[in-house]
Protein backbone atom coordinates (compact mmCIF):
# COMPACT_ATOMS: atom_id res chain seq x y z
CA UNK A 1 0.00 0.00 0.00
CA UNK A 2 1.61 3.18 -0.80
CA UNK A 3 2.19 5.50 1.76
CA UNK A 4 2.74 9.46 2.07
CA UNK A 5 5.65 10.63 3.90
CA UNK A 6 3.11 11.75 6.88
CA UNK A 7 1.87 8.79 6.87
CA UNK A 8 4.88 6.92 6.96
CA UNK A 9 6.36 9.38 10.48
CA UNK A 10 2.74 8.21 12.01
CA UNK A 11 3.67 4.60 11.49
CA UNK A 12 7.48 5.21 12.57
CA UNK A 13 6.31 6.52 16.33
CA UNK A 14 6.76 10.15 15.05
CA UNK A 15 3.68 10.99 16.49
CA UNK A 16 3.49 8.54 19.32
CA UNK A 17 3.08 5.03 20.56
CA UNK A 18 -0.96 5.06 20.15
CA UNK A 19 -0.89 6.64 16.46
CA UNK A 20 1.61 4.06 15.48
CA UNK A 21 -0.82 1.39 16.78
CA UNK A 22 -3.34 2.83 15.32
CA UNK A 23 -1.14 3.37 11.44
CA UNK A 24 -0.82 -0.08 12.53
CA UNK A 25 -3.75 -1.61 12.39
CA UNK A 26 -4.94 0.38 9.17
CA UNK A 27 -2.20 -1.21 7.16
CA UNK A 28 -3.11 -4.38 8.33
CA UNK A 29 -6.97 -3.37 7.35
CA UNK A 30 -5.90 -1.62 4.13
CA UNK A 31 -4.10 -5.23 3.14
CA UNK A 32 -7.29 -7.28 4.33
CA UNK A 33 -9.53 -5.17 1.41
CA UNK A 34 -6.46 -5.04 -1.09
CA UNK A 35 -6.53 -1.27 -0.66
CA UNK A 36 -3.85 0.96 -2.60
CA UNK A 37 -3.78 3.76 -0.02
CA UNK A 38 -5.21 5.85 2.20
CA UNK A 39 -7.74 8.56 1.66
CA UNK A 40 -7.26 11.57 4.68
CA UNK A 41 -10.66 12.62 6.47
CA UNK A 42 -11.83 14.89 8.88
CA UNK A 43 -15.42 13.07 9.73
CA UNK A 44 -14.90 10.28 12.33
CA UNK A 45 -18.41 8.39 14.06
CA UNK A 46 -17.36 5.32 15.86
CA UNK A 47 -18.09 4.35 19.15
CA UNK A 48 -15.97 4.05 22.46
CA UNK A 49 -18.86 4.38 25.46
CA UNK A 50 -21.08 1.45 24.75
CA UNK A 51 -20.90 -0.39 27.96
CA UNK A 52 -19.91 -4.22 27.44
CA UNK A 53 -18.53 -7.19 29.75
CA UNK A 54 -15.33 -7.35 27.90
CA UNK A 55 -14.92 -3.01 28.15
CA UNK A 56 -16.07 -3.36 32.35
CA UNK A 57 -13.14 -5.72 31.74
CA UNK A 58 -10.54 -3.57 30.63
CA UNK A 59 -11.37 -0.81 32.23
CA UNK A 60 -10.92 -2.13 35.28
CA UNK A 61 -7.55 -3.69 34.75
CA UNK A 62 -6.09 -0.52 32.53
CA UNK A 63 -8.71 2.59 32.71
CA UNK A 64 -9.89 3.46 29.42
CA UNK A 65 -6.63 4.04 27.58
CA UNK A 66 -6.59 0.43 27.90
CA UNK A 67 -10.00 -0.59 26.26
CA UNK A 68 -9.35 1.99 23.84
CA UNK A 69 -6.11 0.43 22.77
CA UNK A 70 -7.18 -3.22 23.21
CA UNK A 71 -11.35 -2.60 21.28
CA UNK A 72 -10.43 0.93 19.70
CA UNK A 73 -7.20 -0.10 18.26
CA UNK A 74 -7.09 -3.29 18.30
CA UNK A 75 -3.35 -3.50 20.11
CA UNK A 76 -2.00 -5.05 22.92
CA UNK A 77 0.85 -2.56 23.99
CA UNK A 78 0.24 -0.27 27.31
CA UNK A 79 -1.06 3.05 25.20
CA UNK A 80 -1.85 6.58 26.59
CA UNK A 81 -4.64 7.90 24.06
CA UNK A 82 -4.02 11.39 23.03
CA UNK A 83 -6.40 13.47 21.54
CA UNK A 84 -8.35 13.15 18.70
CA UNK A 85 -6.91 13.87 15.55
CA UNK A 86 -9.67 14.83 13.73
CA UNK A 87 -13.74 15.85 14.55
CA UNK A 88 -14.73 12.65 15.80
CA UNK A 89 -18.35 11.62 17.33
CA UNK A 90 -19.77 8.76 19.45
CA UNK A 91 -22.97 7.26 17.91
CA UNK A 92 -25.70 5.26 19.88
CA UNK A 93 -24.47 3.68 22.91
CA UNK A 94 -25.77 2.27 26.72
CA UNK A 95 -28.85 3.91 28.39
CA UNK A 96 -28.28 7.03 30.73
CA UNK A 97 -28.61 8.35 34.21
CA UNK A 98 -31.74 9.30 33.26
CA UNK A 99 -32.74 6.30 32.60
CA UNK A 100 -32.85 4.71 35.12
CA UNK A 101 -35.84 3.36 36.90
CA UNK A 102 -37.40 3.56 33.68
CA UNK A 103 -35.35 1.33 31.51
CA UNK A 104 -34.43 -2.36 33.40
CA UNK A 105 -30.47 -1.58 32.71
CA UNK A 106 -28.06 -2.41 34.95
CA UNK A 107 -26.94 0.77 36.51
CA UNK A 108 -23.06 -0.04 36.41
CA UNK A 109 -23.35 0.37 32.70
CA UNK A 110 -24.88 3.41 33.29
CA UNK A 111 -22.20 4.89 35.33
CA UNK A 112 -19.31 2.69 33.26
CA UNK A 113 -20.66 4.79 30.37
CA UNK A 114 -20.95 8.04 31.97
CA UNK A 115 -17.01 7.51 33.28
CA UNK A 116 -16.23 6.99 29.62
CA UNK A 117 -17.67 10.37 28.18
CA UNK A 118 -16.14 12.11 30.84
CA UNK A 119 -12.55 10.16 29.29
CA UNK A 120 -13.66 10.89 26.00
CA UNK A 121 -15.29 13.86 26.04
CA UNK A 122 -11.62 15.21 27.60
CA UNK A 123 -10.02 13.93 24.35
CA UNK A 124 -12.09 15.65 21.86
CA UNK A 125 -15.25 12.94 21.10
CA UNK A 126 -18.29 14.78 20.66
CA UNK A 127 -20.91 12.73 22.43
CA UNK A 128 -23.94 12.94 20.05
CA UNK A 129 -25.28 9.66 21.14
CA UNK A 130 -27.36 8.74 18.61
CA UNK A 131 -27.53 6.34 15.53
CA UNK A 132 -28.40 9.59 13.09
CA UNK A 133 -25.49 12.10 13.45
CA UNK A 134 -27.16 13.54 10.41
CA UNK A 135 -30.08 14.89 12.23
CA UNK A 136 -27.80 16.60 15.13
CA UNK A 137 -25.45 18.70 13.07
CA UNK A 138 -23.73 16.48 11.49
CA UNK A 139 -23.92 16.13 7.79
CA UNK A 140 -20.99 15.69 5.76
CA UNK A 141 -20.53 17.34 2.58
CA UNK A 142 -21.30 15.92 -0.53
CA UNK A 143 -18.07 14.05 -2.25
CA UNK A 144 -16.41 14.57 1.77
CA UNK A 145 -14.86 10.95 2.69
CA UNK A 146 -15.73 9.98 6.06
CA UNK A 147 -15.16 6.79 8.57
CA UNK A 148 -18.43 6.29 9.59
CA UNK A 149 -20.24 3.39 11.13
CA UNK A 150 -23.44 2.12 11.84
CA UNK A 151 -25.07 0.73 9.03
CA UNK A 152 -28.13 2.81 8.58
CA UNK A 153 -26.14 6.47 8.79
CA UNK A 154 -23.50 4.68 6.53
CA UNK A 155 -26.32 4.73 3.88
CA UNK A 156 -27.48 8.01 4.41
CA UNK A 157 -24.57 9.12 4.41
CA UNK A 158 -23.42 7.54 0.66
CA UNK A 159 -26.82 7.94 -0.61
CA UNK A 160 -28.88 10.86 0.32
CA UNK A 161 -26.00 13.13 1.23
CA UNK A 162 -23.23 11.84 -1.66
CA UNK A 163 -21.03 11.48 1.12
CA UNK A 164 -18.13 8.71 0.95
CA UNK A 165 -17.90 5.95 3.44
CA UNK A 166 -17.85 2.44 3.79
CA UNK A 167 -19.50 0.54 6.74
CA UNK A 168 -16.25 0.81 8.86
CA UNK A 169 -15.87 -0.82 12.35
CA UNK A 170 -15.23 -0.28 16.06
CA UNK A 171 -11.37 -0.58 15.56
CA UNK A 172 -11.10 0.95 12.14
CA UNK A 173 -13.30 4.02 13.76
CA UNK A 174 -10.99 4.27 16.24
CA UNK A 175 -7.56 4.04 14.05
CA UNK A 176 -8.95 6.81 11.99
CA UNK A 177 -10.19 9.60 15.08
CA UNK A 178 -6.06 9.17 16.13
CA UNK A 179 -4.59 9.38 12.33
CA UNK A 180 -7.08 11.23 10.05
CA UNK A 181 -6.72 8.20 7.92
CA UNK A 182 -8.71 5.02 6.14
CA UNK A 183 -8.65 2.58 3.61
CA UNK A 184 -9.27 4.97 0.36
CA UNK A 185 -11.12 1.70 -0.99
CA UNK A 186 -14.92 0.40 -1.89
CA UNK A 187 -17.33 3.17 -1.64
CA UNK A 188 -14.64 5.91 -1.54
CA UNK A 189 -14.04 5.52 -5.20
CA UNK A 190 -16.08 6.76 -8.04
CA UNK A 191 -16.03 3.73 -9.83
CA UNK A 192 -17.86 1.68 -7.25
CA UNK A 193 -20.53 4.11 -6.60
CA UNK A 194 -22.80 3.39 -10.19
CA UNK A 195 -25.85 1.09 -9.40
CA UNK A 196 -25.63 -2.56 -9.77
CA UNK A 197 -29.37 -3.57 -9.34
CA UNK A 198 -32.53 -2.02 -10.85
CA UNK A 199 -35.58 -1.98 -9.14
CA UNK A 200 -39.13 -1.04 -10.55
CA UNK A 201 -41.95 -0.36 -8.02
CA UNK A 202 -44.90 -0.90 -10.60
CA UNK A 203 -48.78 -2.36 -9.36
CA UNK A 204 -48.31 -0.22 -5.45
CA UNK A 205 -47.29 3.21 -4.63
CA UNK A 206 -44.87 3.47 -2.37
CA UNK A 207 -45.98 6.66 -0.39
CA UNK A 208 -45.95 6.27 3.37
CA UNK A 209 -42.92 5.79 6.17
CA UNK A 210 -43.84 1.78 6.26
CA UNK A 211 -44.14 1.40 2.64
CA UNK A 212 -40.61 3.15 2.52
CA UNK A 213 -39.42 0.62 4.95
CA UNK A 214 -41.06 -2.74 3.20
CA UNK A 215 -39.21 -1.12 -0.15
CA UNK A 216 -35.84 -0.61 1.98
CA UNK A 217 -36.42 -4.17 2.84
CA UNK A 218 -36.97 -5.96 -0.05
CA UNK A 219 -34.16 -3.46 -2.11
CA UNK A 220 -31.86 -5.67 0.36
CA UNK A 221 -32.57 -9.06 -0.12
CA UNK A 222 -32.44 -8.27 -4.28
CA UNK A 223 -29.05 -6.75 -3.74
CA UNK A 224 -27.45 -8.03 -1.08
CA UNK A 225 -23.91 -5.97 -0.90
CA UNK A 226 -24.69 -3.85 -3.78
CA UNK A 227 -26.08 -0.73 -4.85
CA UNK A 228 -30.01 -1.02 -6.37
CA UNK A 229 -31.41 1.67 -8.00
CA UNK A 230 -34.85 2.41 -7.26
CA UNK A 231 -37.62 3.86 -10.07
CA UNK A 232 -41.62 3.62 -10.60
CA UNK A 233 -44.38 5.01 -8.92
CA UNK A 234 -42.23 6.80 -5.99
CA UNK A 235 -43.78 9.82 -3.77
CA UNK A 236 -40.77 11.90 -3.14
CA UNK A 237 -39.59 10.93 -0.08
CA UNK A 238 -38.51 13.00 3.39
CA UNK A 239 -35.54 12.26 5.73
CA UNK A 240 -37.94 10.31 7.74
CA UNK A 241 -38.91 7.85 5.07
CA UNK A 242 -35.28 7.10 3.62
CA UNK A 243 -34.01 7.13 7.10
CA UNK A 244 -36.31 4.08 7.43
CA UNK A 245 -35.80 2.88 3.71
CA UNK A 246 -31.81 2.61 4.09
CA UNK A 247 -32.34 1.14 7.62
CA UNK A 248 -34.20 -1.51 6.16
CA UNK A 249 -32.34 -1.95 3.33
CA UNK A 250 -28.96 -2.12 5.33
CA UNK A 251 -30.71 -4.78 7.69
CA UNK A 252 -32.08 -7.29 4.85
CA UNK A 253 -28.93 -6.99 2.87
CA UNK A 254 -25.65 -5.13 3.49
CA UNK A 255 -26.76 -2.14 0.71
CA UNK A 256 -24.30 0.51 1.54
CA UNK A 257 -25.37 3.20 -1.47
CA UNK A 258 -28.56 3.64 -3.15
CA UNK A 259 -29.88 5.76 -5.90
CA UNK A 260 -33.34 7.06 -6.52
CA UNK A 261 -33.19 8.98 -10.26
CA UNK A 262 -34.02 12.41 -9.37
CA UNK A 263 -34.34 12.41 -5.66
CA UNK A 264 -30.54 11.05 -4.47
CA UNK A 265 -27.40 13.53 -5.37
CA UNK A 266 -25.41 11.15 -7.71
CA UNK A 267 -28.29 9.77 -10.59
CA UNK A 268 -29.94 12.44 -12.34
CA UNK A 269 -31.70 9.40 -14.43
CA UNK A 270 -31.54 6.07 -14.84
CA UNK A 271 -28.79 5.80 -16.91
CA UNK A 272 -26.46 8.19 -15.33
CA UNK A 273 -26.93 5.50 -12.17
CA UNK A 274 -25.64 2.96 -14.06
CA UNK A 275 -21.99 3.34 -15.47
CA UNK A 276 -22.85 0.87 -18.25
CA UNK A 277 -25.94 -1.12 -19.60
CA UNK A 278 -29.08 -0.73 -17.66
CA UNK A 279 -29.84 -4.12 -16.30
CA UNK A 280 -33.73 -5.75 -16.07
CA UNK A 281 -35.55 -4.49 -13.44
CA UNK A 282 -36.73 -6.36 -10.59
CA UNK A 283 -40.43 -5.24 -9.74
CA UNK A 284 -41.49 -4.89 -6.29
CA UNK A 285 -45.47 -4.51 -6.57
CA UNK A 286 -48.30 -6.01 -4.53
CA UNK A 287 -46.95 -9.44 -4.40
CA UNK A 288 -43.63 -8.68 -3.79
CA UNK A 289 -44.66 -6.19 -1.20
CA UNK A 290 -47.03 -8.76 0.79
CA UNK A 291 -44.21 -11.22 1.12
CA UNK A 292 -41.70 -8.35 2.50
CA UNK A 293 -45.07 -7.80 5.01
CA UNK A 294 -45.18 -11.47 5.88
CA UNK A 295 -41.54 -12.24 6.53
CA UNK A 296 -40.90 -9.25 8.68
CA UNK A 297 -44.58 -10.46 10.66
CA UNK A 298 -42.98 -13.95 10.77
CA UNK A 299 -41.89 -14.10 14.23
CA UNK A 300 -45.51 -12.54 15.53
CA UNK A 301 -47.99 -15.33 16.85
CA UNK A 302 -49.58 -13.91 20.62
CA UNK A 303 -51.55 -10.61 19.45
CA UNK A 304 -51.25 -9.50 22.89
CA UNK A 305 -48.56 -6.59 22.82
CA UNK A 306 -46.74 -5.49 25.99
CA UNK A 307 -44.09 -3.59 24.31
CA UNK A 308 -44.56 -0.75 21.86
CA UNK A 309 -41.16 0.78 20.34
CA UNK A 310 -40.53 3.66 17.76
CA UNK A 311 -37.93 5.41 17.12
CA UNK A 312 -35.39 3.41 15.12
CA UNK A 313 -33.00 4.29 13.78
CA UNK A 314 -34.05 7.86 16.49
CA UNK A 315 -36.84 9.56 15.73
CA UNK A 316 -37.07 12.87 14.20
CA UNK A 317 -38.35 15.31 15.37
CA UNK A 318 -41.57 15.53 13.30
CA UNK A 319 -42.31 11.45 14.77
CA UNK A 320 -42.47 12.63 17.61
CA UNK A 321 -44.51 15.02 17.25
CA UNK A 322 -47.43 12.92 15.04
CA UNK A 323 -47.01 10.26 17.83
CA UNK A 324 -47.75 12.94 20.54
CA UNK A 325 -50.36 13.93 18.41
CA UNK A 326 -51.84 10.60 17.69
CA UNK A 327 -51.57 10.27 21.93
CA UNK A 328 -53.24 13.14 23.30
CA UNK A 329 -55.98 12.54 25.98
CA UNK A 330 -55.44 8.51 25.60
CA UNK A 331 -54.20 6.53 28.03
CA UNK A 332 -52.15 3.43 27.45
CA UNK A 333 -52.78 -0.38 28.31
CA UNK A 334 -52.17 -1.14 31.44
CA UNK A 335 -50.37 -4.11 30.51
CA UNK A 336 -48.08 -2.10 27.45
CA UNK A 337 -45.49 0.27 27.34
CA UNK A 338 -44.52 2.43 24.78
CA UNK A 339 -40.85 3.80 24.09
CA UNK A 340 -39.79 6.72 21.28
CA UNK A 341 -36.00 6.37 21.10
CA UNK A 342 -34.48 9.88 19.57
CA UNK A 343 -31.54 11.94 19.43
CA UNK A 344 -30.80 13.65 22.73
CA UNK A 345 -30.43 17.06 21.04
CA UNK A 346 -34.32 16.61 19.59
CA UNK A 347 -35.47 15.05 22.78
CA UNK A 348 -34.60 18.59 24.82
CA UNK A 349 -37.04 20.09 21.62
CA UNK A 350 -39.45 17.47 22.08
CA UNK A 351 -39.63 18.22 25.95
CA UNK A 352 -40.00 22.36 25.08
CA UNK A 353 -42.62 21.79 22.52
CA UNK A 354 -44.93 20.31 24.50
CA UNK A 355 -44.81 16.86 22.91
CA UNK A 356 -43.05 14.66 25.56
CA UNK A 357 -45.49 15.86 28.00
CA UNK A 358 -48.09 15.10 26.21
CA UNK A 359 -46.18 11.20 25.70
CA UNK A 360 -46.02 11.06 29.02
CA UNK A 361 -49.50 12.63 30.28
CA UNK A 362 -50.46 8.90 28.20
CA UNK A 363 -47.77 6.55 30.07
CA UNK A 364 -45.11 6.60 26.99
CA UNK A 365 -41.80 7.34 27.15
CA UNK A 366 -39.31 9.66 24.91
CA UNK A 367 -35.52 7.98 25.89
CA UNK A 368 -32.46 9.22 24.31
CA UNK A 369 -28.55 7.75 23.34
CA UNK A 370 -29.62 4.13 22.73
CA UNK A 371 -31.90 1.75 22.05
CA UNK A 372 -33.59 -2.08 22.84
CA UNK A 373 -31.70 -3.75 20.87
CA UNK A 374 -28.06 -1.68 21.61
CA UNK A 375 -28.59 -2.07 25.52
CA UNK A 376 -30.69 -5.76 24.91
CA UNK A 377 -33.03 -3.97 27.40
CA UNK A 378 -36.75 -4.21 27.49
CA UNK A 379 -40.01 -3.20 29.84
CA UNK A 380 -39.69 -6.35 32.43
CA UNK A 381 -41.54 -9.05 31.23
CA UNK A 382 -41.74 -8.20 27.44
CA UNK A 383 -43.25 -11.24 25.43
CA UNK A 384 -44.68 -9.91 22.51
CA UNK A 385 -43.50 -6.36 20.95
CA UNK A 386 -44.47 -4.15 17.84
CA UNK A 387 -42.93 -1.36 15.90
CA UNK A 388 -43.04 0.51 13.18
CA UNK A 389 -39.14 -0.18 12.15
CA UNK A 390 -38.67 -2.96 10.02
CA UNK A 391 -35.01 -3.08 10.94
CA UNK A 392 -36.14 -3.64 14.77
CA UNK A 393 -38.74 -6.17 13.83
CA UNK A 394 -35.74 -7.80 12.19
CA UNK A 395 -33.05 -7.62 14.61
CA UNK A 396 -35.08 -7.51 18.11
CA UNK A 397 -36.49 -10.70 18.15
CA UNK A 398 -33.09 -12.85 17.52
CA UNK A 399 -31.74 -10.42 20.09
CA UNK A 400 -33.95 -10.25 23.20
CA UNK A 401 -36.09 -13.90 22.09
CA UNK A 402 -39.85 -11.93 21.67
CA UNK A 403 -42.10 -11.89 19.29
CA UNK A 404 -42.52 -8.81 17.41
CA UNK A 405 -45.29 -7.01 14.92
CA UNK A 406 -44.46 -4.81 11.97
CA UNK A 407 -46.74 -1.98 11.08
CA UNK A 408 -47.78 1.76 10.85
CA UNK A 409 -47.37 4.29 13.55
CA UNK A 410 -51.06 4.35 14.07
CA UNK A 411 -51.29 0.80 14.30
CA UNK A 412 -48.13 0.78 16.90
CA UNK A 413 -50.25 3.51 18.96
CA UNK A 414 -53.71 1.69 19.07
CA UNK A 415 -51.09 -1.73 20.49
CA UNK A 416 -50.66 0.66 23.09
CA UNK A 417 -53.38 1.83 24.15
CA UNK A 418 -55.76 -1.05 24.17
CA UNK A 419 -52.70 -3.83 24.75
CA UNK A 420 -53.82 -5.52 21.36
CA UNK A 421 -52.40 -5.84 17.67
CA UNK A 422 -54.41 -5.32 15.32
CA UNK A 423 -52.59 -4.17 12.15
CA UNK A 424 -52.74 -5.71 8.87
CA UNK A 425 -51.42 -4.90 5.51
CA UNK A 426 -53.83 -2.21 3.96
CA UNK B 1 -8.32 -42.73 0.33
CA UNK B 2 -9.02 -39.36 0.54
CA UNK B 3 -10.15 -36.57 -2.41
CA UNK B 4 -8.02 -33.51 -1.76
CA UNK B 5 -8.98 -30.34 -3.40
CA UNK B 6 -7.20 -27.11 -3.95
CA UNK B 7 -7.88 -23.72 -4.25
CA UNK B 8 -5.98 -20.43 -4.18
CA UNK B 9 -7.09 -16.99 -3.33
CA UNK B 10 -6.15 -13.69 -1.78
CA UNK B 11 -4.87 -13.42 1.62
CA UNK B 12 -6.67 -11.49 3.95
CA UNK B 13 -4.93 -11.87 7.25
CA UNK B 14 -1.52 -14.25 6.74
CA UNK B 15 -1.11 -17.18 8.20
CA UNK B 16 -1.50 -20.88 8.29
CA UNK B 17 -4.32 -23.09 9.97
CA UNK B 18 -6.00 -26.79 9.82
CA UNK B 19 -9.11 -27.86 11.12
CA UNK B 20 -13.17 -28.39 10.33
CA UNK B 21 -15.10 -26.28 7.91
CA UNK B 22 -18.22 -25.15 9.34
CA UNK B 23 -19.67 -23.59 6.27
CA UNK B 24 -22.92 -21.21 6.00
CA UNK B 25 -24.46 -20.46 2.52
CA UNK B 26 -26.13 -16.99 3.50
CA UNK B 27 -24.59 -14.34 4.59
CA UNK B 28 -23.49 -13.62 8.29
CA UNK B 29 -24.99 -10.67 10.76
CA UNK B 30 -22.38 -10.03 13.48
CA UNK B 31 -24.02 -7.78 15.68
CA UNK B 32 -27.39 -9.34 16.50
CA UNK B 33 -26.48 -12.32 14.55
CA UNK B 34 -24.07 -14.38 16.97
CA UNK B 35 -23.39 -14.38 20.71
CA UNK B 36 -20.20 -13.68 21.11
CA UNK B 37 -19.98 -15.03 25.15
CA UNK B 38 -20.92 -19.01 23.41
CA UNK B 39 -19.67 -18.18 19.70
CA UNK B 40 -23.35 -19.11 18.59
CA UNK B 41 -25.63 -17.66 15.09
CA UNK B 42 -28.07 -16.72 16.90
CA UNK B 43 -30.69 -14.87 14.07
CA UNK B 44 -33.80 -17.00 13.83
CA UNK B 45 -34.23 -17.23 9.93
CA UNK B 46 -30.50 -18.43 9.34
CA UNK B 47 -29.24 -21.83 8.70
CA UNK B 48 -27.13 -21.89 11.33
CA UNK B 49 -29.28 -20.62 13.53
CA UNK B 50 -27.71 -22.11 16.59
CA UNK B 51 -24.62 -23.51 15.37
CA UNK B 52 -21.49 -22.91 17.21
CA UNK B 53 -18.53 -21.93 15.45
CA UNK B 54 -15.85 -21.98 17.79
CA UNK B 55 -12.51 -23.81 16.85
CA UNK B 56 -14.37 -24.13 13.37
CA UNK B 57 -12.61 -22.88 9.88
CA UNK B 58 -15.90 -20.42 8.87
CA UNK B 59 -16.84 -20.23 5.32
CA UNK B 60 -19.36 -17.96 4.32
CA UNK B 61 -20.09 -16.21 1.21
CA UNK B 62 -20.35 -12.35 2.85
CA UNK B 63 -20.79 -10.30 5.99
CA UNK B 64 -24.58 -8.46 6.16
CA UNK B 65 -25.98 -6.31 8.48
CA UNK B 66 -24.75 -3.97 11.24
CA UNK B 67 -21.39 -2.43 11.20
CA UNK B 68 -20.83 -3.95 14.98
CA UNK B 69 -19.83 -7.44 12.65
CA UNK B 70 -15.86 -6.91 13.61
CA UNK B 71 -16.54 -5.82 17.25
CA UNK B 72 -18.79 -8.42 17.50
CA UNK B 73 -15.94 -10.74 16.11
CA UNK B 74 -13.12 -9.35 17.85
CA UNK B 75 -15.21 -10.45 21.18
CA UNK B 76 -15.41 -14.10 20.12
CA UNK B 77 -11.32 -13.68 20.36
CA UNK B 78 -11.13 -11.44 23.89
CA UNK B 79 -13.51 -14.08 24.81
CA UNK B 80 -12.09 -16.80 23.68
CA UNK B 81 -15.32 -17.80 21.21
CA UNK B 82 -13.65 -17.37 18.16
CA UNK B 83 -13.44 -19.09 14.82
CA UNK B 84 -9.82 -20.61 14.06
CA UNK B 85 -9.83 -18.99 10.53
CA UNK B 86 -12.09 -17.60 8.12
CA UNK B 87 -12.66 -18.35 4.71
CA UNK B 88 -14.94 -15.32 2.53
CA UNK B 89 -16.46 -15.63 -0.53
CA UNK B 90 -16.24 -11.52 -1.07
CA UNK B 91 -14.72 -9.34 1.23
CA UNK B 92 -16.00 -6.09 2.43
CA UNK B 93 -14.89 -3.41 4.99
CA UNK B 94 -17.17 -5.43 7.55
CA UNK B 95 -15.41 -8.98 6.70
CA UNK B 96 -12.08 -7.70 6.61
CA UNK B 97 -11.81 -5.38 9.51
CA UNK B 98 -13.88 -8.65 11.00
CA UNK B 99 -10.82 -11.17 10.02
CA UNK B 100 -8.25 -8.65 11.21
CA UNK B 101 -9.09 -8.39 14.40
CA UNK B 102 -10.05 -11.70 15.16
CA UNK B 103 -6.77 -12.16 13.98
CA UNK B 104 -6.92 -15.90 12.84
CA UNK B 105 -5.98 -16.92 8.84
CA UNK B 106 -8.27 -15.67 6.40
CA UNK B 107 -8.36 -16.18 2.65
CA UNK B 108 -10.78 -14.71 0.08
CA UNK B 109 -11.50 -14.07 -3.86
CA UNK B 110 -11.01 -17.63 -4.43
CA UNK B 111 -11.23 -19.34 -8.09
CA UNK B 112 -13.95 -21.47 -7.18
CA UNK B 113 -17.11 -20.65 -4.77
CA UNK B 114 -15.75 -21.88 -1.24
CA UNK B 115 -19.18 -22.59 0.06
CA UNK B 116 -20.20 -24.96 -3.22
CA UNK B 117 -16.69 -26.44 -2.94
CA UNK B 118 -16.70 -27.14 0.90
CA UNK B 119 -18.89 -29.19 2.86
CA UNK B 120 -19.64 -28.42 6.60
CA UNK B 121 -17.44 -31.10 8.46
CA UNK B 122 -14.20 -30.96 5.71
CA UNK B 123 -10.97 -30.87 6.78
CA UNK B 124 -9.55 -27.59 5.56
CA UNK B 125 -6.01 -26.16 5.47
CA UNK B 126 -5.51 -22.30 5.09
CA UNK B 127 -1.65 -21.73 4.01
CA UNK B 128 -1.94 -17.77 3.27
CA UNK B 129 -3.35 -18.02 -0.79
CA UNK B 130 -3.99 -21.67 -0.68
CA UNK B 131 -6.26 -23.76 0.67
CA UNK B 132 -6.70 -27.54 0.85
CA UNK B 133 -10.04 -29.00 1.26
CA UNK B 134 -10.23 -32.90 2.22
CA UNK B 135 -13.61 -34.32 1.85
CA UNK B 136 -15.04 -35.71 4.97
Amino acid sequence: MFLTDDEKRMRDGAEGDAVAAAMDLLLRYGAALDADRLCSIRNVAGTMTQPSPVKARLVAEGGWDKAFAVINLDSDLDLTIPPMRIPTCQLQHGFGPDSVDIVPYPRANVDLQSDGEAFYGAHGVQILATCTPYQVGNLPMRGEHCAWMESSAVIYANSVLGARTNCEGIASTGAASLTGRIPCWGNHLEENRFGTHLISVSGVSVESFQDWGMLGYFAGSVSGEDRPVITGSLARPDLTELKHFGAAAATSGGVELYHIPGITPEAASVEAAFQSQVPDAAVYGPAERAAVYETLNEIGSSTDVDFVLLGCPHASLEQIRQAAALLDGKRLSSGTELWIMAPRALKVMADRSGYTAVIERAGGRVLADSCPAMSRAAPAGTRVFATDSAKQAHYLPAILGIEAWFGTLEECIAAAVTGRWAGGLR
Amino acid sequence: MNDSIILHGRTVVPGKIAGEALVSHEPISGWGGIDPARGVIIEPRHELYGVCFTGKILVFPSAKGSSGWSGFFQTTRLSGTAPIGMIIGRISAKSALGAVVTRVPAITDLDADPCSVIATGDWVLIDNSTVEVTKR
